[in-house]
């Protein structure tokens, strides 16, 4: 059976401001819908909110026709952030420790990490310490760590923000194999449109907390019907 | 004055040269007096820490700030009170820990509680705040989760581990009124030194200090030195 995610009326308030603002969508297994807006249009709130991280003022999240709380959302999704976090010990550790916290075998551990290491090109790190790796390095190992528990909804914030062209490509590439396999739902917020219209099913943009467009990756482009997205494409957009 | 300390440390270089017995007794007792004080500070001073850095609670302020107020108390007073304590009439007389190596322990332990309750929390609070966040994300449970915390935070909490039993170990009020400065039984290296230097036995006193700065240098070097590597 296909997954399906369907976030209804969410609202998160921070004291005065409306960081999300009756916020509806829906994304199926094997879709990566990709989250587009300003700074402070809501996109983190939002992915921090599916991850379990935070918890909305209201609103529901439904998954498979089920009603989640914090805890469901956390077995569930992972969230790949902007600023690649280690934890301070080696590669190998960093990427078996949603492994091991789900108490899987030790022997199944070394194998999948391994496999996962030598599919992202960074096969001989396993021993090296995460957080003297390069940026590029360090968002392979924090992508690996998050997909090698095979999330069914799996979060991405800006992951290729801060990162220079050829490894901006090589995360891009490990998204799009991932994509491939149709195993899960991403969610990307991304401020690269240009990465948006190539990896995404749907485009959702964002604008003080409230979807205002919602649609297509080509139509998104080729003809938005809100006219805020309209010179947000076009980069016309004043603040 | 100056020929007068030269010949002072002279001597006190033949006196731990020689391995003289009464010196290095002495040394070995400061040591495992502090060392058990340093353990049972951490025995309630660590989990307290922990529940202060890890979670939220009313009245967290206060307790927080009753340690921080704790880290200035001045020994003398603590030793004053424990003595009263601890003194035959007192309310815990009955354990006849006064004039003991252990009421030094446990006197010590109290003393060094805030630094343990105080550096460790603030270690493990200082630990960036996104690793709870990844842990949480990547699946782990509340304990888990404190535990990756507390496992990002461990050369703090050792730090003040270390601090605290150098702070034991160079102590004089507790030791004195609690301890006693009974020769081959409660007799530790900072009583012994105040008591020799009164006596004018300046040689003595310089050889004890000698070893009471080798062990806490040694102490924060190697630590310093783990650390690094």
């Amino acid at each position: 059976m296909s997954s399906h995610l369907h976030l209804e009326k969410l609202n998160k308030n921070y004291e005065d401001l409306k960081a999300l603002n009756n916020l509806t969508f829906d994304a199926h297994q094997g879709q990566l819908i990709s989250l587009v807006g300003v700074n402070g249009s809501g996109k983190t709130t939002l992915l921090r909110i599916i991850a379990g991280l935070d918890l909305p003022n209201n609103g529901k999240i439904i998954f498979n026709g089920k009603e989640l709380n914090i805890n469901d959302l956390r077995k569930i999704a992972t969230l790949v952030f902007q600023k690649s976090i280690m934890f301070n010990t080696t590669v190998f550790k960093n990427v078996s420790f949603g492994l091991k916290v789900r108490g899987v075998d030790s022997k199944k551990i070394r194998n999948k990490v391994f496999d996962s290491l030598s599919s992202v090109s960074l096969q001989g790190f396993d021993s090296k310490k995460a957080s003297n790796l390069s940026g590029g390095e360090q968002q392979r190992v924090a992508l690996v760590r998050a997909f090698i528990i095979e999330p069914q909804i799996l979060l991405l914030d800006e992951p290729t923000a801060n990162l220079d062209p050829s490894n901006a490509i090589i995360i891009e590439n490990m998204i799009k194999k991932i994509l491939e396999r149709k195993s899960c739902i991403i969610v990307m917020a991304t401020h690269n449109l240009h990465q948006a219209r190539r990896l995404s099913s749907f485009i959702a943009h964002l604008h003080y907390g409230r979807i205002i467009e919602f649609s297509k990756s080509e139509k998104f482009f080729a003809q938005p019907e809100n006219k805020i997205t309209q010179k947000f494409v076009s980069g016309e957009l004043q603040f | 004055m100056f020929e007068t300390f030269i010949e002072a440390i002279h001597q006190a270089i033949i006196l731990i040269w020689k391995g003289d017995p009464e010196v290095f007794s002495i040394a070995i007792r400061s040591l495992s007096v502090s060392g058990l004080a340093t353990l049972l500070s951490c025995l309630w001073g660590l989990p307290i820490a922990l529940g202060l850095a890890l979670s939220s609670f009313r009245g967290k302020k206060l307790i927080r700030g009753f340690f921080n107020a704790m880290l200035g108390v001045p020994t003398v007073a603590l030793g004053l009170i424990l003595y009263l304590l601890l003194s035959k009439s007192g309310p815990l007389g009955i354990f006849q820990l006064l004039y003991t190596p252990l009421g030094i322990s446990i006197g010590q332990s109290l003393l060094i509680t805030p630094i343990v309750v105080s550096f460790a929390a603030s270690a493990i609070e200082s630990t960036d705040i996104g690793v709870k966040d990844l842990a949480r994300t990547l699946g782990a449970s509340r304990f888990q989760t404190d535990l990756a915390v507390m496992h990002e935070s461990t050369w703090g909490i050792i730090l003040a581990i270390v601090a605290s039993f150098s702070r034991a170990f160079a102590e004089l009020g507790v030791a004195i009124m609690i301890g006693g400065n009974i020769r081959y039984v409660t007799r530790v290296l900072t009583t012994s030194i105040a008591l020799e230097t009164a006596r004018g036995e300046i040689a003595f006193s310089i050889a004890l200090t000698i070893i009471l700065m080798i062990i806490v240098f040694s102490l924060t070097f190697i630590i310093n030195f783990l650390r690094r590597t």
